[in-house]
C-alpha cells in the first residue's frame, strides 16, 4: 500500500514538473532570449494560459503527500522551512508576472512583470533542483550534535548554507556545491523543455534560434550530468547500489539518457512535438532515477544516530491508505481527463488566442 | 516556546485572513455567474450573457489571488504546524487531498475554458463549463470545511499509543454533525459577499449614470440574492451553528455569548456590553432575560453554563476578541437583513433605482460582508482555543519543534509585505474592470 501511494505521488510530482516545468522554462528563455515585444507577449501567453491548471498538480502532490506520509510531510516542510517559504514567494511573484503583464499597455509596467516572471521562474527552477539535491544527499535528522539528538529523530532544521558550502559537513546546508550542481541541471533541463514548448506552441520569431540554443544547452547538460555523477560517487560511494542490486531500475537513467541523446538531433526532427517529448523524457528520467537510487528511503540521514526516513516509517495507517485509494483512483482518472480535455481544446499554436483581457 | 506559538498563530491568522478575502467572493460569484448564464440560455437576451462574462473577469482576478494565497496555506500545515501534521495528517490529509484532486482541478481547468472557449463550444457547453467552475469552488469549500469540522469536533478516529491519530471510519468525516451546518452557513455567507459586490457595482453605475442598463440588472440581481442569503444565513443556518457550539463546545459558547456567571435558571441574551476580564463581568450591559435559553433549547428556563463552571485551561484564551467577533458578526447579519429587506421592498414597489441614499448605502456597504465573514471565522477559530483539535490536542503541542520564532517572524514580515503589494494590485485591477464596464448593449 505504501509503495502504491509512493508511486502515485511520484507520478503526480513528475507530471507537475513536466507541465509547470515548461512554463518555468518559458520564463527562463523569456528572460534571456526574448527581445521583441511580440515574442515576449506570446511567450508569456504560452505560459500564462496554463500555469494555474499546472500548479494544481503541486497542490495535489502536497495534499496526497500530507495524507499518505504525514511524518515525512511534517519533517521535510518544517526542516526546509526557509527555502520552502522563499519558493512560495517566488511562486507568487511568477503568477503576478503572468497575470498582470497584459493588464496595462505601459512599457514600464510590462517590463516590471516580465522581469518578475523571468527571474522567479529561473530561481524556482534552480530551487526545485536544489530540493532534489537535498533529498538525495540527506540531512542531519534529529539535529544530532556530538552523538545526541536535539529533536525527535525525524525532525531537523536546515540552514540555507553553512560556512564551507560542503555536502560532507555533518549538518549540511540547503545550498552546497553538490546541490548547486543539481540546481543548475534543473535550470538547464527546464530551459530546454521551455524552449521546446515555445517552439511547439507559438509562432515566435526566435523559434529557429531556439533550436540552436537547445542544442548548445544540451552540451552543457551533458557535462553537468557527468560532473554530478562523479561528485556524487565521491560523496557517497554506495550511491548506485540500488541499481546494482536491481538492474531493472536502470530503465530510469536510460530514459534520461535517451532524452539527452535524442536532443542532439533536434534540428533533424520532423515535428516539434518530438523534441518536446524528448525533454519530457529528461524530466521523467531525472526524477525517477534519483528516487530509484534512494528507494525505499525518501530522506537519508547523514548521521548514524537516527534512521533514514523511508516510505514505511512515515506512512499513515493501512486503513487510511486503503480508503484513500477508493477516491484516489477516481480522482486521478478525472485529473487526467480534465488535463486532456483542456489541452485538446487549447491545442495548436496559441498566438491568436484571446487572452481574455 | 511561548513566542514560538505566538508567531506561528499570528502568521497563520494573517495568511488565512488574507486568503479568505478571495474564496468567499469566488464561491458566491460563481453561483451568480451560473445564474446569469442560465437566464441567457432561457431568454437569449445578450445583456445576461455580457453580465456573466463581465463578472467572470472579476472572478478570474479574484481566483488567481485565491490560488496564490491558498498554496501557502497548504504548505503552512507542514512548515509551521509540523507536529500537528504528523499526528493528524492521516485524517485531515484525506479531506485536504480530496480538495486538491477533485475541486481545484475542476475549477481551474474549466475556468480557462469558460474564459477562452465561448466561441469554440457553443452556448450550452459554455454554460456547462461555468457550472463546473461553480461545482469546483463549492467543492473546495466543502472539503476544507470538512477538514475544519474535524478540528472543531473530531470524529471517526483512533489514538495510538504514540499519540498519532489514525482514521478509523472514513465516512464519519462527512457525516460529522458539525459539517453540514457550517457548510451551509458559510456558503450563504459567501453568497452575501458576492451579492453585495454585484449590487454595489450596479448602484455605482446607476449613480454615475453610466452603463445604466447593466446597473439596474446588477442591482436587482444583487438585492434578490442578497436578501435571500441574508435571511438564510441567520435562520436556519446561523441558529443551527449556535446550537452546535452550545452542544459540543459549551465553554466557547459561554465565552462568545459573554456569560460570566451561570444563572440558576434561564439565561439572558446580551445585546451590548464590554467584557471586563478583571472583574469577570460585562460592563454597560443591555440584555434581555431568558431569550438565549429559548433560542438555544426552545425552553425558557433551561440553564446554560457560564464561564465560571469551566476550568481556566478549558476556556478560550482570548475571550474579549471572541465575544466581540461574535457580536459583530451577528450585528452585521441583522443590519444586512434590514438593508437588503428595505431594498427588496422598494424593488418590488419599483422605486429602488431612484432612491439615492439607499443606492449610496448599498455602494459603500461592500466591506461589511467581508468583515462579517472574517469575524465569523474568528469566532470559530478563537472559540476552538486552547485546542487545535477540540478537546484532544492543545495548540501549543502542534507547532513545528525545529522552527525558531525568529524564522517565523522573518517569514511573517515577508508575507505582510508581499500581501500588501498583492492587495493593492488586486484593487487596481478590479477597479479597472469595473471602470471599463461590461460591453454596452447592442440595439
Ligand atoms: C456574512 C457573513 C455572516 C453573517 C451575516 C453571519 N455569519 Fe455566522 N459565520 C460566518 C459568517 C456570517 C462564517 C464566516 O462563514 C462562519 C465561520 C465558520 C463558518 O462556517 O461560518 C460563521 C460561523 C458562525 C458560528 C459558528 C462559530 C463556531 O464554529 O464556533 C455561529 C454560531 C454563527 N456563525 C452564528 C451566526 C448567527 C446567529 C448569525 C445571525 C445573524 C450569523 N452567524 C450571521
Ligand atoms: C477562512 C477562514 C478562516 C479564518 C479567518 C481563520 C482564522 C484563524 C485564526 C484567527 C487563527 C489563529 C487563532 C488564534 O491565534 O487564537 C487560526 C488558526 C488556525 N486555523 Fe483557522 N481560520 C479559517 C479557516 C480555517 C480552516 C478551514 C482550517 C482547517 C482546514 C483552519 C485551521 C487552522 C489552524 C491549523 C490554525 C492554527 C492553530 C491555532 O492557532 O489554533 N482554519 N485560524
Ligand atoms: C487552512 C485553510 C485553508 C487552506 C489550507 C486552503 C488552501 C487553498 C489552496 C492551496 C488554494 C489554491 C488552490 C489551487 O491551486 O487552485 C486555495 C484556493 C481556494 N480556497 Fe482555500 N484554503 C483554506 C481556507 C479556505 C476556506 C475556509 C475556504 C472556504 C470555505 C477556501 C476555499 C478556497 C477556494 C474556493 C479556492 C479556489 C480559489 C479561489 O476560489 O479563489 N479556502 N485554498
Amino acid at each position: 500500500m505504501e509503495l502504491f501511494w509512493y508511486i502515485i505521488i511520484a507520478t503526480i510530482l513528475t507530471v507537475f514538473f513536466i507541465l509547470d516545468g515548461y512554463d518555468f522554462g518559458a520564463g527562463i528563455i523569456h528572460l534571456f532570449f526574448a527581445k521583441k515585444e511580440k515574442d515576449k507577449e506570446v511567450i508569456t501567453k504560452s505560459a500564462g494560459l496554463f500555469w494555474d491548471s499546472n500548479e494544481v498538480w503541486l497542490v495535489a502532490a502536497g495534499g496526497t503527500l500530507f495524507m499518505a506520509f504525514p511524518t515525512f510531510y511534517a519533517s521535510v516542510f518544517s526542516g526546509f522551512y526557509l527555502p520552502l517559504i522563499i519558493v512560495l514567494w517566488l511562486i507568487i511573484f511568477r503568477a503576478m508576472g503572468l497575470e498582470f503583464r497584459g493588464q496595462f499597455s505601459y512599457q514600464m509596467w510590462k517590463d516590471i512583470w516580465d522581469k518578475s516572471f523571468g527571474i522567479s521562474s529561473l530561481l524556482l527552477a534552480f530551487f526545485f533542483g536544489v530540493a532534489l539535491g537535498n533529498i538525495v544527499r540527506g540531512v542531519n535528522l534529529g539535529a544530532v550534535e556530538n552523538g545526541v539528538s536535539v529533536h525527535e529523530g525525524h525532525f531537523f532544521f536546515l540552514p540555507l548554507w553553512n560556512s564551507d558550502f560542503s555536502p560532507l559537513n555533518e549538518t549540511p546546508g540547503v545550498i552546497d556545491w553538490f546541490t548547486i550542481i543539481i540546481g543548475l541541471i534543473s535550470v538547464v533541463v527546464l530551459a530546454i523543455h521551455g524552449a521546446n514548448w515555445i517552439v511547439l506552441k507559438t509562432k515566435s520569431s526566435i523559434n529557429e534560434k531556439l533550436k540552436t540554443i537547445v542544442f548548445r544547452l544540451n552540451i552543457v547538460l551533458l557535462l553537468l550530468t557527468i560532473l554530478s555523477v562523479i561528485v556524487w560517487l565521491n560523496i557517497n560511494p554506495n550511491a548506485f547500489s540500488n541499481f546494482v542490486e536491481r538492474p531493472y531500475l536502470f530503465v530510469f537513467p536510460l530514459v534520461y539518457l535517451s532524452g539527452l541523446i535524442g536532443l542532439f538531433f533536434i534540428k533533424r526532427l520532423e515535428k516539434d512535438i518530438y523534441s518536446f517529448i524528448l525533454s519530457t523524457l529528461l524530466i521523467i528520467g531525472g526524477i525517477t532515477a534519483s528516487l530509484a537510487s534512494l528507494f525505499p528511503v525518501i530522506l537519508p540521514s547523514t548521521n548514524n544516530v537516527n534512521e533514514s526516513l523511508t516510505i514505511y516509517n512515515t506512512a499513515a495507517s493501512e486503513y487510511g491508505l486503503s480508503v484513500a485509494l477508493n477516491w484516489g483512483i477516481i480522482g486521478f482518472i478525472l485529473l487526467f481527463v480534465y488535463m486532456i480535455i483542456q489541452k485538446r481544446l487549447m491545442g495548436g499554436k496559441i498566438d491568436d488566442m484571446d487572452y481574455g483581457h | 516556546m511561548e513566542d514560538m506559538i505566538f508567531y506561528d498563530r499570528l502568521q497563520f491568522a494573517f495568511t488565512i485572513t488574507f486568503h479568505y478575502i478571495f474564496p468567499q467572493l469566488t464561491m458566491g460569484l460563481s453561483l451568480m455567474i451560473v445564474y446569469f448564464k442560465w437566464k441567457f440560455l432561457r431568454n437569449k437576451i445578450e445583456k445576461y450573457n455580457n453580465a456573466a462574462k463581465f463578472f467572470m473577469k472579476i472572478f478570474a482576478v479574484n481566483f488567481t489571488m485565491g490560488v496564490i494565497t491558498g498554496i501557502p496555506m497548504e504548505f503552512q500545515f507542514g512548515t509551521n504546524w509540523a507536529k500537528f501534521s504528523e499526528l493528524t495528517g492521516g485524517i485531515i490529509g484525506q479531506t485536504l487531498a480530496m480538495e486538491g484532486t477533485f475541486s481545484f482541478f475542476l475549477e481551474s481547468s474549466f475556468l480557462a475554458l469558460f474564459i477562452f472557449g465561448e466561441k469554440l463550444m457553443g452556448q450550452k457547453l459554455h454554460f456547462l463549463t461555468g457550472f463546473l467552475v461553480f461545482l469546483g469552488s463549492w467543492g473546495s469549500g466543502y472539503f476544507i470545511l470538512a477538514t475544519n469540522a474535524w478540528m472543531q469536533h473530531p470524529v471517526g478516529y483512533e489514538i495510538l499509543d504514540n499519540g498519532t491519530y489514525v482514521l478509523e471510519n472514513f465516512s464519519a468525516l462527512f457525516k460529522n454533525p458539525w459539517l453540514l451546518p457550517t457548510f451551509l452557513h458559510n456558503q450563504m455567507a459567501s453568497l452575501i459577499t458576492s451579492a453585495f459586490v454585484v449590487a454595489s457595482i450596479g448602484a455605482f453605475y446607476i449613480l454615475r449614470n453610466k452603463n445604466k442598463e447593466y446597473g439596474k440588472l446588477f442591482l436587482k440581481t444583487g438585492v434578490v440574492f442578497g436578501f435571500t442569503a441574508s435571511v438564510l444565513v441567520a435562520f436556519p443556518t446561523g441558529d443551527w451553528n449556535a446550537k452546535n457550539v452550545a452542544k459540543y463546545q459549551p465553554a466557547s459558547f459561554a465565552a462568545m455569548e459573554g456569560i460570566f456567571e451561570t444563572e440558576p435558571k434561564g439565561a439572558e441574551i446580551v445585546l451590548i456590553g464590554q467584557p471586563n476580564m478583571v472583574e469577570k463581568k460585562l460592563d454597560n450591559k443591555i440584555a434581555v432575560p431568558n431569550i438565549l435559553s429559548f433560542l438555544t433549547y426552545q425552553e425558557w428556563d433551561r440553564q446554560i453554563l457560564g464561564m465560571d463552571k469551566f476550568k481556566k485551561e478549558e476556556l478560550p484564551d482570548n475571550i474579549p476578541a471572541l465575544y466581540y467577533a461574535y457580536h459583530i458578526m451577528v450585528g452585521l447579519g441583522t443590519i444586512f437583513i434590514g438593508i437588503m429587506g428595505l431594498s427588496a421592498f422598494f424593488l418590488w414597489r419599483k422605486k429602488l433605482y431612484t432612491i439615492k441614499p439607499l443606492l449610496w448605502g448599498i455602494m459603500f456597504l461592500v466591506p461589511f460582508p467581508y468583515i462579517a465573514n472574517l469575524t465569523g471565522w474568528y469566532v470559530a477559530e478563537l472559540g476552538r482555543q486552547p485546542y487545535l483539535v477540540y478537546g484532544l490536542l492543545k495548540t501549543s503541542d502542534g507547532i513545528s519543534p525545529t522552527v525558531s520564532s525568529g524564522n517565523t517572524l522573518f517569514t511573517l514580515l515577508g508575507f505582510v509585505a508581499l500581501y500588501m503589494l498583492l492587495g493593492l494590485l488586486f484593487l487596481v485591477l478590479v477597479g479597472k474592470t469595473i471602470h471599463q464596464g461590461p460591453k454596452p448593449q447592442k440595439h
